[in-house]
């Protein structure tokens, strides 16, 4: 939520700008993975589905997530669908 | 009784620690409790000018771990509280010349003497760091509101997690509301919400911390000072007591400063 200030302003308040980047950090800080890495396994992972499945690789969203002291991988994958299949 | 040996401990430098350990020590010890300091920075002696201990010392921690004295030698008694002592770091060795066997066996004597022991950690996270922790049955972690601090801190934890010590417990030092307020500041809530382990307190930023330091009194001692407030708040929940957070918002609040203008505060 952007407060008064910083809509007259445009500029973003600067607690804000260190929970955001803090909350970025962490998570890889405590996963050790760099975003190259996250974006090797991402390509793994869509070539293993792409196998048995068809997905649609632009709307792929595969994150790490804080959930407390524990980190998740949070995949969205979604799949192309079999009109589309069909037709294309 | 046996003494419950907790330890201070923060990642980066500067945040604090040496200041808290003085000052929680100093409230337990006002509670009526015997407590004993380590100041476990081997090389980089600290804690005895911030307690004004310093003219009194003859042995050091690596003297009871090498048998040069007794245990009792090296405990330096506080000058204002009968039951608070410090056994000073060695200021001319380095960490090599204590193990964590060496930590676990100096605790383990400690508490039979004593009803807690504080262990002031070193900086960094490597031996000096590893041997701090070695005994310890409880962990404070402890931090300042700003990025390098809390990212520091999130690691300290994370290996804290790894070295099945259970979880730690936050002390958020120097936290200036006015900042705060003016959302140039994280608040007690962000840090909480990033670290997600439980809070033990909160100090203000106080000037008088600084004052105090200067005179080898820690502010804990002060009854006015809201700084020494929180390390009492501290001393009292370690004790179990369920103690509220100060209300540190509305000091410079419009409305608390037209009320004081006013009179009517």
């Amino acid at each position: 939520m952007s407060s008064f200030f910083d809509r007259i302003t445009g500029r973003k308040r600067s607690a804000k700008s260190a929970k955001e980047r803090l909350q970025l950090v962490l998570v890889h800080d405590r996963t050790d993975m760099t975003q190259l890495e996250m974006e090797a396994l991402r390509d793994d992972i869509l070539a293993v589905i792409s196998r048995h499945i068809d997905v649609d690789p632009d709307g792929v969203r595969i994150d790490l997530e804080r959930d407390g002291r524990e980190q998740r991988l949070v995949a969205d994958i979604p799949l192309r669908s079999m009109a589309r299949r069909r037709s294309g | 009784m046996s003494a419950k040996i907790v330890t201070i401990t923060s990642g980066k430098g500067g945040v604090g620690k040496t200041t808290a350990v003085a000052n929680i020590a100093v409230a337990l010890a006002s509670l009526g409790a015997r407590v004993c300091c380590i100041d476990g920075d081997i090389g980089l002696r600290n804690l005895d000018v911030v307690m004004g201990l310093e003219n009194r010392i003859v042995y050091d921690i690596v003297d009871v771990i090498e048998g040069r004295c007794r245990l009792r030698q090296a405990m330096i008694r506080d000058k204002r509280l009968p039951e608070l002592y410090l056994i000073p770091a060695a200021q001319t060795r380095d960490k090599s010349a204590v193990s964590p066997s060496d930590m676990v066996r100096l605790g383990d004597e400690l508490r039979n003497e004593v009803d807690w022991v504080l262990i002031d950690s070193p900086a960094g996270i490597e031996r000096g760091f590893r041997n701090s922790i070695a005994a310890a049955d409880q962990v404070l972690v402890i931090t300042n509101p700003e990025v390098s601090a809390v990212r520091d801190a999130d690691r300290v934890i994370g290996l804290l997690e790894a070295e099945e010590k259970g979880s730690p417990s936050l002390i958020l030092n120097r936290l200036n509301p006015s900042m705060v307020r003016n959302h140039d500041m994280l608040s007690a809530e962000d840090v909480l919400d990033l670290l997600a382990i439980r809070l033990i307190g909160v100090v203000p930023e106080d000037e008088n911390v600084i004052v105090g330091t200067n005179r080898g009194t820690p502010i804990a001692l002060e009854p006015k000072s809201i700084a020494g407030q929180a390390f009492r708040n501290i001393a009292r929940r370690m004790c179990g007591e369920d103690v509220p957070f100060l209300e540190l918002d509305n000091k410079g609040s419009l409305w608390a400063r037209i009320q004081r203008m006013t009179g009517r505060k």
